[in-house]
């Protein structure tokens, strides 16, 4: 009774807001019907509408997949200096980062869903009623430490939400076994989706034992990168505080994360370079081309030098300490780390494909169409979550909210029928 | 350990009649049409002699019903004492790609899109087998061209297949004879067997498969050449509803040059054995370790 209470004042919140909320939500809602029409088209068609054919047989969605997984491994950024050295600052924020978590993990989940040819058969995959290849199959494995990411993070954010709401102390045995137990799961997820690919011997670009660790690196990258550009967007437009010393120390952080995951390019392209086997073939086409066909060189060189101006901008202190800086060199490690996860990761494992054949892939307008419903989707739940959490945490919406108008609803009634009467 | 089993059992019974109640209210909300049927059918490995039956009397139904023609759906078994091998003559092919047209007639793949599970590499003679150099896409008058060699490619029936492993839902396995196999019904397109395949072999149903009602062939097997129906994938099964009943792979009686042979590996006497004695071979990217029972030599 009392959570549905809870879950009634949650609806109240996503249903009031400015007229600049509203225009948001249907700027949304208008980008998830333009993009659903495309979804409808492959359903209808089939994937023969995506530019993925037996050659390219995983690319755009897959690519999606793989970089969102790593923003939601990247709320455990904010969680572990949070309660690991209990720095306050960071404490009251952590919270947006698992529901980022939340949100994130729904994306990819979705992408999954649009990828598969056959998603009415999706349970054919679970233990009990379908066959599960489990402990063989990774994929088997990404559902489940995906799926428990999930449900970690989504009980820690409404648990500690419920408690902000009715006034109550969270109870800490509760809370803080859950988070620290979400850590190592923010590094399993992207180690097993980095597995996925990792241990594919067919496929020779993948095939390194620095995948899962660069992974890691590049997620810590573009997870704190959205936050501090929404932290800050959410501290112009709502009561939401955030102390300014927060965000530098998490830019201070994302300076070794950064640094990280240029030494693990830098050290895995000299490898592949120098030692000049057949495998080079794939960073050949991904970095300069072979023959007539450049199409991913543009995308290449743009992560990596995007990806160097940020470390740069992050690691001299006078642009670090700068906003406008600081959020220039946000977009560029974000953009760099799409560019790689979305583009240049995937594509160039599969061309050529494994007979040497070249299939040029670019996304077609269905497969943008789709990304865009889910992205879209994705940010509408999250703009209703981090709404409920900032009006709950920092504008004081409880319980009582819901009482006084009760309250004030009984008293207009009563006036009312004194009126009539 | 007894008890234990027990109580494992009694668990998976009662999920089984969990899902049985659901399945069977979900049933009767759709009014028991053949289609509902179809979406709640179990892994193919799972049945039992009585369902596979009945699976098999409504696909002969339907498949009749759609093509115009008599159907027949095997569900014949691997016969004991069997192992399939192929190999072929790498210095007899020409590349003529006439094994590619008989296996997509034999094995109704989709005509439009296309789909082929053979595929015809032409190599550069002074590079040998490097895939980097191979070209699919030749397309002279006449072959074979000078200065180049054929290495036709399809599934090679891997002793240690990958693509087996990474499967999320075991809809696709090595049967004991060695072929490796798909239940269409049961694989729900995710592809992951197409990443971890090394040869290209996997093809993957882009669209609804489209064939000619007059060119279909209407001698199947469950778990081969049976119409396939869109989002699932598809591959070379040694032409199982022919060598299962002894006769060798469409593209074996195909060949001109009589460069392909097949044959039973655990068969002293058979031709594939001759050829492993007598000739010497090679498998593609043994590095990987698949272990196909795919062999390529060179007759002459």
């Amino acid at each position: 009774m009392n959570f549905l209470r809870f879950i009634l004042g949650c609806f109240k919140i996503i249903f009031s807001g400015s007229r600049v909320y509203f225009a948001w939500l249907f700027f949304l809602l208008m980008m998830i019907i333009w993009g659903g029409s495309g979804y409808l088209n492959q359903l209808e068609n089939g994937l023969i509408v995506t530019n993925m054919r037996d050659s390219v047989s995983w690319a755009f969605y897959i690519g999606n997949f793989t970089f969102l997984v790593g923003v939601a491994a990247a709320a455990v950024m904010l969680v572990i200096p949070a309660y690991i050295y209990d720095w306050k600052p960071i404490k009251e924020i952590v919270i947006f980062g698992e529901i980022l978590a939340v949100c994130a993990v729904i994306m990819c989940i979705s992408f999954i869903v649009v990828d598969i040819g056959n998603p009415q058969k999706f349970w054919h995959m679970l233990p009990g009623i379908g066959t599960m290849n489990w402990p063989a199959s990774i994929l088997t494995w990404d559902f489940f430490v995906l799926s428990t990411y999930f449900l970690v993070n989504l009980t820690v954010a409404t648990y500690l939400l419920y408690c902000y709401f009715y006034k109550k102390h969270y109870n800490k045995s509760i809370v803080i076994p859950l988070v620290l137990f979400s850590i190592p799961m923010a590094v399993g997820i992207h180690t097993v989706t980095a597995f996925l690919y990792n241990a594919l011997p067919a496929r020779p670009f993948w095939n390194s034992a620095l995948l899962a660790p660069r992974f890691l690196a590049s997620a810590f990258c573009s997870g704190p990168a959205i936050l501090i550009i929404l932290f800050q967007i959410l501290r112009k437009t709502t009561k939401f505080e955030i102390k300014d010393e927060a965000i530098f120390k998490i830019a201070e952080l994302m300076v070794y994360a950064m640094f990280i995951n240029l030494f693990f390019t830098i050290a895995e392209l000299f490898k592949e370079f120098y030692s000049h086997t057949e495998h080079l073939l794939y960073w050949k086409y991904l970095y300069f081309g072979i023959g007539k066909n450049t199409e991913l060189v543009v995308y290449a060189w743009s992560s990596i030098i995007m990806s160097i101006i940020a470390f740069v901008i992050f690691l001299v202190p006078k642009t670090r300490y700068n906003f406008f800086t600081l959020n220039l060199g946000a977009i560029l490690i974000y953009s760099s780390v799409y560019i790689e996860k979305g583009i240049t990761l995937i594509i160039p494992g599969f061309t050529p494909d494994t007979l040497g054949q070249i299939y040029v892939f670019v996304p077609s307008s269905t497969e943008i169409h789709t990304a865009v419903m889910i992205f879209s989707l994705g940010f509408l739940l999250f703009t209703f979550i981090v709404k409920i959490a900032i009006e709950i945490i920092f504008e004081g919406y409880s319980i009582d909210s819901l009482k006084i108008k009760k309250t004030k609803q009984y008293i207009d009634e009563k006036e009312l029928t004194s009126i009539n009467n | 350990m007894q008890q234990e089993n027990n109580a494992k059992k009694s668990r998976r019974d009662f999920i089984k009649k969990l899902s049985i109640v659901t399945a069977g209210t979900l049933a009767l909300a759709s009014c028991n049409s053949p289609g509902f049927d179809e979406f709640l059918q179990g892994n193919f490995k799972t049945l039992s002699k009585k369902e596979i039956d009945k699976i098999i009397k409504n696909l002969e139904k339907k498949y009749s019903t759609k093509y115009g023609k008599e159907f027949k759906v095997s569900a014949k078994p691997a016969i004991d004492g069997t192992l399939f091998g192929y190999a072929l003559d790498l210095s007899r092919c020409i590349g003529c790609r006439r094994c590619v047209y008989a296996c997509v007639g034999e094995n109704n793949q989709s005509r439009d899109p296309q789909i082929h599970w053979i595929e015809v590499l032409q190599m550069n003679k002074e590079k040998g087998i490097d895939f980097s150099e191979a070209n699919a896409q030749y397309n002279p008058d006449l072959v074979p061209e000078e200065g180049h060699f054929y290495l036709p490619t399809s599934c090679q029936q891997c002793r240690h297949p990958q693509c087996t492993t990474v499967c999320p839902t075991k809809a696709t396995w090595q049967e004991p004879d060695g072929i490796v196999v798909v239940d269409y019904n049961w694989c729900i397109g995710c592809r992951y067997c197409m990443a971890a395949c090394p040869y290209g072999a996997r093809h993957f149903n882009w669209a609804e498969p489209n064939i000619p009602d007059e060119e279909i062939n209407p001698e199947t097997h469950y778990l081969g050449n049976r119409p396939r129906i869109k989002g699932v994938v598809e591959k070379c099964t040694f032409c199982i509803q022919r060598s299962r009943e002894g006769k060798y792979p469409a593209c074996v009686e195909i060949c001109p040059v009589g460069a392909r042979k097949f044959g039973n590996l655990l068969d002293p006497e058979s031709e594939i054995r001759y050829i492993l004695e007598n000739k010497r071979v090679l498998i593609l990217k043994s590095e990987l370790n698949t272990q196909p029972k795919f062999y390529y030599f060179f007759g002459v």
